[in-house]
């Protein structure tokens, strides 16, 4: 049969019987084996390695985008509440530029996950199958002629190359995945370091354009919040503000309409980074 | 008839069930002739869904030599064209 079940079986065949041909008799033809199994399993555990450290560093990167999440959404409040709104749309912008950044790490995160565990179902049956087939080996030698024993290991050997060759073709798969991510995130790691990637999705604990303007503006901005803040916090006392009053109705954007300008007086109050605070 | 999916196991296929796996098997292979993604995705899909259903599954200690095998279940386009045209997926 031609079909793509038909081409798969003549490779697989074809290299299974390659390996098994070169042995001459039942127990080479098992020692052989047996060996190149544990060979294989060895290289599968190096495998699996690879693949849980690649997934880890995806994991980090992911951490970080989350991170800048939380950061470019906090930023847009604060450059609304600054009546900025042209900035809250630009840290908005990045935003979603990272989330389906975010998206798609989450993808091949989940991808590389899939072929871990492939790989380590792939393990687990060839190591069954190995234990199977040591134990069989002796059954047939007890019980056949040698000529019929000959035929029935190799039968059970060809059982055992065809998970061979299955676990091989997991690992393939799954290293050919894990170079792919790692290309993919020491390209990313490039572009931070080129500064490319601080425009879209700055990743490190800098300060960037959108911080910089806002900190332009913070000395009225910022510091009218914190002001409002501890307003609100020492208001306990003080005469009951605007507090139950209808909230200013006003259906344009910037809701905290304390920008009126008692910035002056809060000048003195130029703390490292106020703007942090400010959910 | 056994049948082997890469990354899955092997199964064994009752004989009523063989002349759909060979139809499906053509169809998987028509699409991946004429470059057709979903065609491919689809029949390949329905392939491995009817293994699933209609065979049952070796234990994995069992040393029986598959008939025919097939490509992981997710495998894609590329990689069953590669198949085709390439050294072949399986690596030595």
């Amino acid at each position: 049969m031609a079909g793509l079940t038909g081409r798969m079986s003549t490779i697989v065949k074809a290299k299974v019987s390659k390996v098994l041909d070169r042995a001459e008799d039942p127990a080479e033809t098992l020692d052989y084996s047996y060996s190149k199994q544990l060979e294989l399993l060895q290289n599968v555990k190096k495998g699996i390695a690879d693949v849980v450290t690649s997934k880890k560093r995806l994991q980090l990167q992911e951490a970080s985008m989350q991170q800048q999440v939380v950061k470019l959404d906090t930023q847009a409040r604060q450059a609304l509440a600054a009546n900025r709104e042209d900035l809250a749309r630009v840290a908005l912008e990045r935003k979603q530029s990272v989330q389906t950044e975010l998206q798609s790490l989450d993808s091949q995160i989940g991808e590389l996950e899939a072929q871990q565990q492939k790989l380590i179902d792939s393990e687990a049956a060839m190591r069954a199958k190995l234990e199977a087939f040591r134990t069989k080996k002796e059954v047939i030698k007890a019980q056949y002629s040698a000529a019929e024993a000959q035929v029935r290991i190799s039968e059970a050997a060809t059982g055992v190359g065809e998970q061979m060759a299955d676990v091989g073709l997991a690992m393939q798969r799954a290293l050919d995945k894990t170079e792919n991510m790692k290309a993919r995130a020491s390209a990313v790691g490039e572009l931070e370091d080129s500064g490319t990637f601080e425009d879209l999705t700055q990743l490190g604990p800098g300060k960037d354009d959108i911080d910089r303007q806002l900190e332009a503006i913070g000395a009225g901005g910022a510091v009218d919040d914190e002001l409002a803040k501890l307003k609100g916090e020492m208001g306990a006392g003080a005469p009951p503000p605007a507090a139950l009053d209808a909230p200013a109705p006003a259906p344009d954007a910037a809701e905290p309409a304390q920008g009126a300008e008692p910035a002056e007086d809060a000048e003195p109050a130029q703390d490292a980074e106020p703007a942090q605070d400010a959910p | 008839m056994i049948v082997r999916i890469f990354s899955d196991g092997q199964y064994r296929i009752p004989e009523d069930a063989q002349p759909r796996l060979h139809e499906l098997d053509v169809q998987t292979v028509n699409a991946i002739d004429a470059d057709d993604e979903a065609a491919f995705t689809s029949s390949y899909g329905a392939l491995v869904e009817l293994i699933h259903s209609a065979g049952e599954r070796l234990a994995d200690d069992d040393l029986e030599p598959s008939d025919l095998m097939l490509p992981p279940s997710d495998i894609t386009l590329e990689e069953a064209r590669e198949e085709f045209t390439g050294e072949g997926l399986i690596p030595d």
